[in-house]
């Protein structure tokens, strides 16, 4: 379905606090799409790593519910390609970040049993855990 | 007479197609032929001095070279005999590699042409007549027309040069646009910073004579000897006595838009045009003044304060006269209409155009704006550009970069602002254009790609909402802004149309003014010694408008410097026993070179282009081309059609020098073949072929004839098109009065690069002429011999007229 969105002075905060977070200037993204074409992982993200670019720029937070940037592996493909020299896999860890710091659980401890906590690697545990307390 | 004759095997190129022996036979045949010689490669070092030779031990004083095509070596060989002693137009060229060898893969096809194609440079030959360019006397003054940037330009190489110039001026001072300016993209200097030494120097300088306030109103004359009428408007302020102290405007009382702040403030009836105004003089606007308006003795006051008695209300238009010997047409470009959009609401308070923001930002500098600005500012793109709603399909070309200027500008003096860019394709193609894009983007400018859809004032406030679609998210964006600033495109200038038709200059598609040659001819057009340069040929920046106009000044000098200019030859000639003084000529001549003074015509050869229009407009065939005379046409089209036998058919084609003759040419060289039955004859251009030579024709055994001419959007003869027209349905119509189809002659406008409308052509009139047609009986061809002498009907108004 097609949005209609209104720009406003709020937008340009979300873009601003991606902008720092990943020290990236994210205005300069000129939309060409080499990200996009060059992600070994696109087939498997909901929206491309450009459109969630796009998204910043437009200072859309709804950018937060897209899985892309947490498809994305970090391989710096994108970046070592992009011909405006930002770096997209930043990006993404900024909007990792900014997700993380919404604090969301999205396991409850008390619903695993012990069998299945058994089960579970630890490391995985300690990922589902991850978030920003800071 | 003897006439040595070169086969050229082109290193295989001609002879493994064509039976090269058995083309000298034939050659040999011919009268006046001293000899035939054939060689590996005539245009080679060894080829050349063997003419030479040649020329010197035979006795030689013709020569014919069959071999490549004439727009690839005819220069060669001109300057070949030219160096032997033989005067280049008694040597001719036979086409037997682009429009023989190379287009036609059967041997006995391409050998059969080979031998008419030479048989008919011999018999071309055989008719030439010593011809040589005219070195006509130039002098050293010039006229530019436009005080913009490119006129300032032209104006101060040519001084500097030592040529005199006139510029005229239609505004009270100097500069243009590029005065309005607050700076100039990508470097931002400051536009007045940068142009203010250059009025200054055009003002001082000896050689440069300045009329302001000045329109042309009448040009004659050509080349070497332009006479032209300038109008002086009144300014009624004597600027011999004028100080510039102000005192009169202060006291005014009438109160007019600003012109030079684009209507955003207010000036009087006797005004300074500009801050910085060259020359710094004030005038009275007549068209306000109470006192100029009421012609009674109202007001007055400006006249009561003038310390220096400056003040004339006598003051009349003046009419100046001015030769010049070459012409720079510099007069700009007009901002676009932007109420022409009515979907961007121009006429509220807060939709501005970008030059009414430049306005702003130059008055802001130094003092309180013009107008407050705002926090939320928008701009739109591509307004009356790439808009054929409006009729403007090009490209502006400057507007993507003075937006991002003008953004950037802003944001320094309020960084607080959210400045948003709405643009259609962003075009930063200049040096240093991409790196300042990215600085704007950089530094906080957001670019949204989508055409705005509508502009719309907010029901309640003094705000504006716009609706687009970002076309890279794909979602549609409302939002609401302070100020609305569109990027409005370039258009011709009002004078360009008036000017343009004083001048005889062809127009482009878009309005502006065409040049001679998009590539290599810039900034010089069709008519000889008249120049253009800036936005006059196209919307350009401020550096490839100097460009321009430097390479304006450039040509110019070129053409006057030596003091003789050369003419070349094949001009337009009266057989004087023939004309009857009756005039149909000299209103068909696009260049006006002919006139009926002492009651025969007479040709300007300075004017004349040599293009042939005129010969197929008189009655008494008493006109005729050098080097194109109707006798060798008549031989051409003999020898072309000489050796057919009854089973064959012969298609002539008679190609324009430009276009048509280029285009067959990379037929061959794209060994693309087309039939061989045809015959081509090479002329400037088809507009030469009268009603009598295509009827001549016939009688001769040609089953069809093609009429290619260029474009007439391409064509350097202005009404060539016009002129093949009329001389066709006259054909037309003697054929199908004597029972032949007049489907067998057909016209066609080309460019080079059309090679299929050609092939079609040709391949059709051929099938035409060999099975679809009625034969055409000998008798049938009798008559069409008898008709072709006798008197034709005129064409006017595109119906036949008898007697």
């Amino acid at each position: 379905m097609v949005r209609k969105i209104k720009l406003q002075a709020k937008n340009r905060e979300f873009c601003r606090k991606i902008s720092e977070l990943s020290g990236e200037v994210v205005m300069l993204c000129e939309q060409c799409g080499t990200c996009a074409g060059s992600c070994p992982m696109s087939a498997e993200m909901d929206i491309t790593p450009s459109q969630m670019i796009r998204l910043v720029q437009l200072g859309q937070e709804a950018v937060l519910e897209n899985k892309t940037f947490w498809v994305c592996a970090s391989c710096y493909t994108c970046t070592v390609r992009c011909p405006r020299g930002i770096d997209p896999a930043k990006v993404a860890e900024a909007l990792r970040q900014v997700k993380l710091r919404q604090a969301i659980d999205y396991i409850q401890i008390d619903e695993i049993s012990s069998e299945e906590a058994k089960k579970l690697p630890s490391v995985a545990l300690v990922a589902a855990f991850r978030k920003m307390t800071g | 007479m003897r006439i040595g004759v070169y086969v050229c095997h082109c290193g295989g190129n001609i002879s493994d197609v064509v039976d090269v022996k058995k083309v000298n036979a034939v050659a040999e045949q011919e009268p006046e032929v001293a000899f035939v010689r054939d060689a590996e490669h005539m245009c080679s070092e060894d080829g050349q001095k063997l003419i030479c030779d040649d020329v010197l031990e035979q006795n030689l004083d013709r020569v014919v070279v069959a071999s490549c095509s004439p727009l690839f070596h005819e220069n060669t060989f001109m300057k070949t005999v030219a160096k032997a002693g033989i005067n280049p137009y008694l040597f001719e060229m036979a086409n037997l590699r682009e429009q023989c060898s190379w287009a036609h893969p059967s041997k006995a096809a391409a050998t059969r042409k080979a031998e008419d194609l030479v048989k008919m440079a011999i018999a071309k030959c055989r008719l030439d007549v010593p011809l040589a360019r005219q070195a006509l006397p130039i002098g050293r003054d010039v006229l530019i027309v436009g005080g913009g940037i490119a006129g300032i330009q032209a104006a101060l190489d040519l001084a500097d040069a030592g040529f005199q110039v006139t510029l005229v001026e239609r505004e009270p001072a100097i500069g243009g646009k590029m005065v309005m300016l607050s700076k100039t993209f990508p470097t931002e200097d400051c536009a007045t910073c940068i142009i203010g030494p250059k009025l200054a120097d055009v003002s001082q300088h000896p050689n440069i004579r300045l009329l302001t306030y000045a329109e042309v109103e009448e040009v004659s004359g050509y080349l070497g000897n332009f006479n032209v009428k300038v109008r002086r408007k009144a300014r009624y302020v004597d600027w011999e006595k004028c100080v510039a102290c102000g005192t009169c405007a202060g006291k005014c009382p009438t109160k007019v838009p600003d012109e030079f702040n684009q209507g955003l403030s207010q000036r009087k009836a006797i005004y300074l045009h500009n801050p910085i105004a060259v020359p710094h003089k004030y005038l009275i606007d007549g068209l306000v003044c109470r006192r100029l308006k009421q012609d009674g003795n109202a007001c007055g006051v400006c006249e009561k304060l003038c310390a220096q008695k400056a003040i004339n209300f006598a003051d009349q238009d003046e009419t100046i006269e001015i030769r010049a010997d070459t012409i720079i047409g510099a007069m700009g470009f007009d901002l676009f209409d932007a109420t022409l959009k009515p979907v961007y609401n121009f006429g509220h308070a807060n939709v501005i155009t970008a030059l009414q923001l430049e306005r702003i930002i130059a008055t802001g500098s130094s003092g309180p704006p013009l107008r407050a600005v705002g926090n939320r500012v928008a701009f739109i793109q591509c307004v009356g550009s790439r808009d054929e709603q409006i009729n403007r399909e090009n490209c502006s070309r400057i507007c993507c970069m003075y937006a991002t200027k003008l953004a950037q500008l802003l944001l320094r003096i309020d960084p607080t602002r959210d400045i948003t860019i709405f643009y259609t394709d962003l075009r930063a193609y200049g040096k240093g254009f991409e790196e300042y894009y990215k600085r704007a983007q950089k530094a906080g400018i957001q670019y949204i790609r989508g055409r705005v859809a509508e502009v719309q004032p907010d029901p309640e406030g003094r705000t504006l909402w716009i609706t687009v679609e970002d076309t890279l998210s794909r979602e549609i964006i409302e939002s609401e802004y302070d100020l609305v600033v569109l990027s409005a495109g370039l258009v011709p200038a009002r004078a360009t149309d008036r000017i343009s038709e004083l001048l005889k200059l062809a127009k482009s598609p878009d309005g502006f003014l065409q040049e001679a040659h998009p590539k290599f001819r810039p900034v010089d057009t069709l008519v000889d010694g008249v120049f253009i340069a800036g936005c006059v040929q196209g919307p350009k920046d401020i550096p490839d408008t100097v460009s321009q106009a430097s390479a304006a000044a450039a040509r110019a000098i070129r053409l006057m410097n030596k003091g003789v200019y050369e003419t070349e030859p094949v001009k337009a000639f009266v057989h004087e026993e023939r004309c009857d003084g009756c005039g149909q000529c000299v209103t068909v001549c696009p260049v006006r070179a002919i006139s009926t003074g002492k009651q025969k015509a007479q040709i300007n050869q300075a004017l004349c282009k040599g293009c042939g229009i005129c010969i197929g407009s008189c009655p008494t065939e008493a006109l005729d081309l050098h080097f194109y005379t109707t006798q060798q046409l008549e031989a051409q089209i003999e020898k072309a059609l000489e050796g057919k036998s009854a089973d064959e058919v012969r298609l002539l084609i008679f190609a324009d020098n430009v276009c048509t003759y280029r285009l067959a040419d990379n037929l061959g060289t794209g060994r693309l073949s087309y039939p061989a039955e045809t015959r081509i004859i090479r002329i400037p251009s088809s507009a030469r072929i009268s009603p009598q030579l295509m009827l001549y024709a016939f009688h001769k055994g040609a089953d069809a004839i093609f009429l290619g001419e260029c474009d007439h959007k391409a064509s350097p003869y202005t009404g060539s098109v016009d002129a093949i027209e009329r001389n066709l349905t006259v054909a037309r119509w003697v054929l199908e009065e004597e029972g032949v189809s007049p489907e067998r002659i057909r016209f066609s406008e080309l460019l080079a690069s059309l090679l299929t409308d050609f092939y079609k052509n040709v391949t059709s009139l051929v099938k035409l002429a060999k099975k679809e047609a009625e034969p055409i009986t000998p008798e049938q061809r009798e008559r069409l011999g008898e008709r072709a002498k006798g008197p034709l009907p005129e064409v006017r108004e595109g119906a036949v007229i008898h007697g």
